[in-house]
């Protein structure tokens, strides 16, 4: 039953006159965990950022190319339907400062303008911290701000926060890297628990996450995508030489 | 060896020294103008210099009360045409850092602010003044002070703004967020306290300006509150009276110093508190 949910077609990127994500065709099953990994500067952040058409908020980047979310391409659609259907979460844990952690939970709906009944926002604010495991944590502090939360945690509230606007697809920018292991390991279980329902995507420049995390893999270098493969099989069995060299470490 | 030593550590000592005198050197004039002027002040302030308008020479009891309302309703109408376009320009500079257009707005708000306020004045004269035949009015005083008010707003609307991390603009745009909700609902309310302190230091700063006041509002001796009329104000009722050779009026002039500066004194304070009362964590 394994469907494409999004799919690049000869997708490209530029920050201005730099070509830093070439050609790219890609196929992404539902509810899979992919890993997109490669060197630093390969072009996989952008990819992941292209996605849900965050890459053009920089000055100067273009793209062009397409890329279909269930079959239609987002290029054409309004940034802002994508962002809504495409939830990210970003490398930093970045709660909105000035909300409690109740309101950052349901931030998405609050600060769009949509108004919804209290005890709706109740069920949707303790369904999405229990999804991430936060739930126990905070039950008992939901007014606080989310910035008294410790990294780990944070995080985990920028991920409820993104789940709470039942997205089709989630896209990860290097999640972790910011966190302590213990909180690492925490947010790698999640992507089990999360990929039931939903379709995640994690850029990672950590081999040992891709492979622990993911159903499949991509590699990207210098902007192309080299090799794109079921998880164990790209790991135990790589069909390019880059590929092979980076997973034994001969560069990185 | 230890000689050596121990001059490097008298060098480093006094020179410790040299900034903490400098320092306090800084502090010195604000201290003395502060109780030089409350002590010549303080002893003016009573009842009816705070309730009776200006009275002929000779006569006791004049008092402040139509240049303390006149400046505050001065004031007031400057804020309002100043406060939101000076953030609003903040906003478009912060969100717009590298753009064409935010360049030479942000050279014009470093001109502006350089240009003296007795041309601020004269501009405004030449332009309300003249122009609508109205005669001196209070409304065309308080244009001139939001040209003045207008840089301070706008520079530390931006400096505050482009002090968020970019981070929080990509967490609100990957939720959906449109441009106008983004810089409402999350850039502004994350920079308030900087932006607020920015607001009340101009108002702070146009308080005592009296060289805009000279061609616009030019004074007037009786109590008015229309804004199409002159009006009188504190800083030009200072300059009025402080050029008098009669005592009673110099009295009056060293009064209104002492309410202006409190007032400007607490506008200070108020800020500070502000500042890190709304002061987002982030």
């Amino acid at each position: 039953m394994e469907s494409t949910i999004v799919k690049s077609v000869n997708y490209n990127a530029y920050f201005g006159e730099n070509h830093v994500v070439k050609d790219v065709n890609i196929e992404i099953p539902r509810n899979n965990v992919i890993a997109v990994m490669g060197p630093s500067g390969c072009g996989k952040t952008t990819f992941l950022r292209g996605i849900n058409r965050m890459h053009e908020l920089i000055p100067g980047a273009t793209a062009k190319g397409k890329i279909l979310l269930n079959g239609e391409d987002v290029m054409e659609m309004h940034p802002i339907f994508v962002r809504l259907k495409i939830g990210m979460v970003f490398q930093r844990p970045n709660p909105f400062p000035n909300l409690s952690i109740y309101d950052n939970v349901i931030a998405g709906y609050k600060l769009n303008g949509i108004k919804l009944p209290k005890a709706e926002k109740d069920k949707i604010v303790e369904h999405s911290l229990s999804r991430v495991a936060l739930w126990k944590e905070v039950k008992d502090s939901l007014t606080k701000k989310g910035s008294f939360l410790s990294g780990g945690q944070q995080q985990r509230l920028c991920i409820a926060r993104a789940v709470a606007m039942e997205p089709e697809v989630l896209l990860f920018d290097e999640p972790t890297s910011a966190l302590d292991p213990i909180s690492t390991s925490t947010v790698e279980e999640l992507f089990h628990e999360l990929k039931k329902n939903y379709t995640l995507i994690i850029v990672t420049h950590n081999m040992q996450q891709a492979a622990r995390v993911s159903d499949r893999t991509a590699f990207f270098y210098m902007g192309e995508l080299v090799e794109y493969d079921v998880t164990k099989q790209m790991f135990t069995n790589p069909k390019d030489t880059r590929t092979q060299n980076y997973i034994t470490g001969r560069f990185s | 060896m230890e000689g050596k030593i121990k001059y490097r550590i008298g060098k480093s000592s006094s020179f410790q020294l040299l900034t903490i005198i400098l320092a306090c050197s800084c502090v010195m004039p604000l201290v003395a103008i502060l109780v030089y002027i409350i002590r010549a002040g303080i002893t003016k302030i009573n009842w009816s210099f705070l309730t009776n308008v200006e009275k002929p020479v000779g006569e006791l009891g004049g008092g402040v009360i139509h240049a303390l309302v006149g400046s505050m309703l001065v004031i007031f109408f400057a804020s309002i045409i100043a406060i939101p376009i000076g953030i609003l320009c903040g906003i478009f500079l912060s969100e717009n850092k590298k753009s064409k257009l935010a360049y030479w707005c942000r050279l014009s708000v470093d001109i502006l602010q350089g240009v003296p306020s007795i041309v601020i004045g004269i501009v405004a004269y030449i332009w309300m003044v003249k122009p609508l035949g109205l005669g001196y009015s209070a409304f065309s005083g308080s244009a001139a002070l939001a040209i003045m008010m207008l840089p301070i707003i706008i520079r530390s609307t931006e400096e505050t703004l482009k002090m968020l991390p970019d981070s929080l603009r990509e967490a609100a745009y990957a939720l959906g967020m449109p441009f106008h909700r983004v810089v409402l609902k999350v850039i502004v309310p994350c920079g308030v306290s900087g932006i607020l302190s920015g607001v009340m230091l101009s108002v702070a700063r146009i308080a005592g300006e009296t060289a805009p006041l000279l061609f616009t509002a030019f004074g007037y001796q009786y109590l008015n509150t229309n804004m199409t009329k002159p009006m009188e104000t504190l800083p030009h009722l200072i300059f009025k009276y402080a050029i008098t050779p009669y005592k009673d009026w110099q009295d009056l002039a060293w009064g209104a110093s002492c309410i202006l500066l409190i007032f400007v004194l607490l506008l200070n304070i108020l800020t500070k508190f502000i500042t890190r009362k709304w002061k987002v964590q982030l």
